[in-house]
């Protein structure tokens, strides 16, 4: 009975003191931030030119809070269309967001792309397979490579890592298993 | 005072929590690859350990012995230790997030740590008094970080060195431990 009662109210003052430290010790954070971070691609290629997603989301979100003037760092327009693999979607997804209207007309349209590679070409190297952020690219050395079409991301860096240049970048091809009927027009 | 010194260096260096007793290692491997991350995670340790001490002494002598609960002991302080990490994590988060981001998954896991809660155990093992017990905590946590810290320094060095293919990576830093733990058994010849 004793042993009950002892280990019930320890739990319960360390859960009283630990609440009230949480209070006392609490974090704020921008809740526009997350939405943000939730929206990128989360595979920190680095093409934006900051260190990762969470580094540009909180740019953006920087950029976009009222507090910011306007007149010093990147506007936040360039910012929204920042991020090469997300393409023209993301950047109106971004601006939807923070409900700003921008010029999408120099994004580049044709949607997300991934890495394919040329089975001819391709001579087991396994270079690219090491600088893929997502662990997209299959394959052993002097075996032939293949992209993980889930999980690539577009970010290009095999790219240039590949010494046959049988890494090319294409639409993501569309097969029985990923196509989804196209959404009707608004009216 | 002289006592005090003794206890601490017994503790550090010819005891030393990880090299001898060989308790605590996944941080020691996991954190260990910047000296600023591995002294960061030697300071929350030690925060960690020196409270756990003092508290799972608190709670034994005065809670479960008299009542002869010896039993829930293990649970007790994995509860206090579980409530000290959670303060630490909170406490880094508000007071440097850079600290909290390169130590990562690795700040919760100080529950697990098996150094903190052995040396709870232990204390109890060898009815210390209050103020030994924390001196323990303290001369064990201070060992930790010391080893965590000389760790750290020589995986940056051996991260520029030419290494074998056959041993990059992990089993060339299981190779350095078992090295400095040999240099630490030196320490088992001091007389105190």
């Amino acid at each position: 009975m004793i042993a009950i009662l002892s280990l019930t109210l320890l739990g319960a003052v360390l859960g009283v003191i630990l609440g009230i430290a949480n209070r006392l010790l609490k974090v704020e954070s921008d809740p526009l931030e997350e939405e943000l971070l939730a929206v990128l691609p989360g595979s920190n290629c680095g093409q934006c030119g900051f260190a990762g997603c969470a580094a540009a989301a909180t740019a953006i979100a920087t950029a976009a809070s009222p507090t910011c003037c306007s007149s010093e760092g990147t506007p936040l327009a360039t910012l929204v269309t920042c991020c090469p693999p997300g393409g023209k979607a993301l950047a109106a997804t971004l601006a939807g967001k923070l409900g700003i209207t921008v010029d999408l007309s120099g994004v580049a349209a044709e949607g997300p792309r991934i890495a394919i590679v040329a089975e001819e070409l391709c001579i087991g190297c396994c270079r690219c397979s090491k600088v893929c952020p997502t662990d997209a690219i299959l394959g052993a050395s002097r075996q032939i490579h293949n992209v993980l079409r889930e999980a690539c991301t577009g970010c290009e860096n095999c790219v240039d890592s590949c010494p046959t240049e049988a890494l090319v970048m294409r639409p993501v091809p569309i097969t029985l298993q990923h196509w989804v009927m196209p959404r009707p027009l608004a009216a | 005072m002289s006592e005090v010194i003794l206890l601490l260096l017994s503790t550090a260096l010819v005891n030393n929590v990880v090299l001898i007793k060989f308790l605590g290692l996944c941080p020691v491997m996991g954190v260990s690859k910047s000296v600023d991350s591995a002294f960061g995670m030697g300071l929350a340790t030690t925060f960690v350990l020196t409270l756990a001490a003092a508290a799972s002494w608190m709670l034994d002598n005065w809670l479960l012995r008299p009542f002869g609960m010896g039993y829930l002991r293990i649970l007790t302080f994995i509860l206090v230790i579980a409530a000290v990490v959670q303060f630490t994590e909170m406490f880094i988060r508000k007071a440097s997030p850079g600290l909290y981001r390169s130590l990562g998954i690795y700040l919760p896991l100080i529950t697990t740590n098996c150094a903190v809660l052995g040396v709870a155990l232990l204390n109890v093992e060898q009815r210390f008094s209050l103020f030994k017990s924390l001196l323990y905590g303290f001369g064990s946590a201070l060992g930790f970080t010391l080893v965590l810290v000389i760790f750290a320094g020589l995986r940056e060095r051996v991260a520029l060195a030419q290494v074998p293919a056959a041993f990059a990576g992990a089993p060339i830093a299981l190779v350095t431990i078992s090295l400095l733990a040999l240099a630490f058994m030196g320490f088992s010849g001091l007389n105190v």
